[in-house]
C-alpha cells in the first residue's frame, strides 16, 4: 500500500512538474491571471466603492455571493461539530469523584463509597481529567484578554484601510475567548458566554449578511447591491457601498468568532462542556 | 524580493512539513504544524498577500494549533509512524 | 548552462516547491497510519494549493493591493495596474483558509468520535477492531 502510494505520487509529481513548463514566468505582470479582470478592480475600486484596500472591496462587494456562502460554510461546520460530538455523554463510571468548592476552588477527592458533599449548591462536580490552573498564567491572561478583544474590534473596523476584515477580526476575537478557556477552564468561559448564546450569535451573523443583502431588494436594487441603501443610511451611493461592506464584515466576524469557540468547546471537552483542557 | 532568502524560506517550509509528518509524538506534530503555518505566513507576506498572511497567522498558527492540542489531549500522543 | 539557470530554474523553481509540498500532503493522506497525521497531511495539501494561487497573483516590482489615499475623493486618480499585485487570488484564498480551519474542526471531531469507539487512532488497529 505504502509503496504503491509512493510510486503513484512520484509519477503524479513528475507529471505536474513537466506541466510547469507551460506556466507563465513567476511574478510576470503580463500573466493571463493578471490581465483580464484584476486591472478593473485595481483601477476602479476607489472610484466605485471608495475603499482603499482592494481585497476588502472585492471580498465584501464585488464577490459578495462568494463570501456569503463561505460564511454559511463556516456556520455549517460549527453546527456539524456540535452534532457529531454533542450527541453523546461521557460514561458515568462510579469510581473516584472530584468536587470543587465554588468560592475557594478547593477540590475534594471522594473515593468509592465515600461520603459526598451533601450541599450541592456550594460544590460542583468536575470530571476526572481536570488540571489545576496556574495562578500567574491565569492572571496575566486575564490582563491580556481585553486588549486582544480590542485589537480584534480594531481589525474588523479598520479593514477598509489596512489588512484585516471580518474573517481575521473574528478569529482574533475568538482567540481572546480561547485564551480564557485555556488559562482557566472551559466552565469559566461557559459561565460568561453560554453555548446557546454562541449558537445564536453564529446564526445571527449569517442573518446580518443575508438580511443586509436582501434589504437592497426592498429598495429596488439587486441582491447584495449596497449602493441603493444610501437612502437608508443618508449617504451617497459610493459611500453607501463602503458602509455596506462594513456591516457585512460585522456579520462575518460574528459568525467566525462564535463558530471557532463552538468548535473549540466541542473538541476540547468531547461534547461534554465540562473542564476542557 | 531577495531570491536567496526566498529559496531558504521555501526549503525550510518543506523541511518543517516533512518533520511534522515524521515526528513520533502527536503533540510535537501539532506544534510543528503551527511552525509550518507561520513559515507559510511569512512566505505570503513576502509575496505581498498581506490579507492572506494575516488570516494564516491568526487561523493557521493560532486556532489550528489550539485545536490540534485539544484533540491530542483528548485522545493519545502515541503514534506508530 | 547559465542560460538554463536563468530562464528555467529561476522562473519556475517556486512552482516545483509547491508541487513537492502538494505531493507530501497527498502522500501523508494515503500512506500515514495515524488519523491526526492524515489530517495534518490534508492541511499541508490545502496550504500548498493556496500558496500556488497566491503566487499566481504575484508581480515582480508590484506593491501590496492597498491603494494610496488620493487627495479629495479620488475620482480623477489614474493609477497603473501593473504596480499593484493582483488582488483576486488573495480574496479567493482568504476565504479558503477560514474554511480550511472549519474543515479541520470537523475532521478532529470525527477523529475524536473514532477514538471513543475504538480507543486508538491508528488505522490498522481500527480495521482489526472492526473485523473482530
Amino acid at each position: 500500500m505504502k509503496k504503491l502510494a509512493s510510486v503513484t505520487i512520484l509519477l503524479l509529481g513528475i507529471m505536474l512538474i513537466a506541466i510547469t513548463a507551460e506556466f507563465p514566468r513567476w511574478g510576470d505582470p503580463q500573466s493571463p491571471a493578471s490581465t483580464y479582470l484584476s486591472p478593473h478592480f485595481i483601477e476602479k475600486t476607489i472610484e466605485e466603492t471608495s475603499v482603499p484596500n482592494i481585497v476588502t472591496a472585492v471580498l465584501g462587494d464585488y464577490r459578495g455571493y462568494d463570501t456569503m456562502f463561505e460564511t454559511t460554510v463556516v456556520f455549517c461546520a460549527g453546527a456539524a461539530c456540535f452534532f457529531i460530538l454533542g450527541a453523546f455523554r461521557r460514561e458515568d463510571d462510579d469510581q473516584i469523584r472530584y468536587f470543587r468548592h465554588k468560592d475557594t476552588g478547593v477540590v475534594l477527592k471522594v473515593k468509592p463509597n465515600g461520603t459526598r458533599p451533601n450541599s450541592r449548591s456550594d460544590f460542583e462536580r468536575i470530571d476526572p481529567t481536570w488540571t489545576p490552573y496556574d495562578f500567574i498564567v491565569s492572571r496575566v491572561a486575564s490582563l491580556m484578554i481585553p486588549f486582544i478583544q480590542l485589537f480584534g474590534l480594531y481589525v474588523v473596523a479598520h479593514g477598509h484601510h489596512s489588512p484585516g476584515g471580518g474573517f481575521q477580526g473574528g478569529v482574533i476575537l475568538a482567540a481572546g475567548f480561547l485564551l480564557l478557556a485555556l488559562s482557566h477552564n472551559l466552565r469559566t468561559l461557559s459561565a460568561r458566554v453560554s453555548n446557546k448564546t454562541l449558537g445564536l450569535m453564529s446564526a445571527s451573523g449569517v442573518l446580518i449578511y443575508a438580511g443586509w443583502g436582501a434589504l437592497a431588494l426592498l429598495f429596488g436594487g439587486n441582491f447584495l447591491d449596497y449602493s441603493v441603501l444610501g437612502v437608508l443610511l443618508g449617504l451617497d451611493p459610493i459611500a453607501a457601498r463602503s458602509m455596506g461592506i462594513l456591516i457585512v464584515e460585522i456579520g462575518v466576524a460574528l459568525t467566525v468568532m462564535s463558530t471557532m469557540v463552538i468548535i473549540y468547546n466541542n473538541v476540547a471537552s468531547v461534547g461534554a462542556y465540562d473542564e476542557g483542557l | 524580493m531577495i531570491w536567496q532568502i526566498d529559496t531558504a524560506m521555501l526549503l525550510l517550509v518543506v523541511v518543517v512539513a516533512i518533520a511534522s509528518l515524521q515526528v513520533k509524538d502527536l503533540l510535537g506534530a501539532g506544534i510543528l504544524f503551527g511552525a509550518y503555518s507561520f513559515m507559510m505566513c511569512v512566505l505570503w507576506t513576502v509575496m505581498g498577500a498581506v490579507d492572506v498572511a494575516f488570516t494564516e497567522a491568526t487561523v493557521g498558527a493560532g486556532v489550528s494549533t489550539v485545536l490540534f492540542i485539544a484533540a491530542v489531549f483528548r485522545t493519545s500522543r502515541r503514534t506508530k509512524d | 548552462m547559465m542560460e538554463f539557470l536563468e530562464t528555467v530554474l529561476t522562473a519556475k523553481y517556486n512552482y516545483w516547491i509547491y508541487i513537492i509540498l502538494m505531493m507530501i500532503g497527498i502522500w501523508a493522506m494515503i500512506a500515514k497510519v495515524n488519523l491526526i497525521k492524515k489530517i495534518i497531511g490534508m492541511n499541508i495539501f490545502q496550504t500548498a494549493i493556496i500558496l500556488f494561487y497566491v503566487s499566481i497573483g504575484a508581480k515582480k516590482g508590484g506593491t501590496i493591493p492597498i491603494l494610496e489615499h488620493a487627495p479629495g475623493h479620488g475620482h480623477d486618480y489614474i493609477m497603473d495596474a501593473d504596480k499593484y499585485i493582483n488582488p483576486l487570488p488573495h480574496v479567493l484564498m482568504l476565504t479558503a483558509i477560514v474554511v480550511s480551519v472549519a474543515t479541520l474542526g470537523v475532521a478532529l471531531a470525527l477523529a475524536l468520535k473514532v477514538y471513543r469507539e475504538h480507543q486508538t487512532l491508528d488505522e490498522d488497529e481500527i480495521l482489526s477492531h472492526l473485523s473482530e
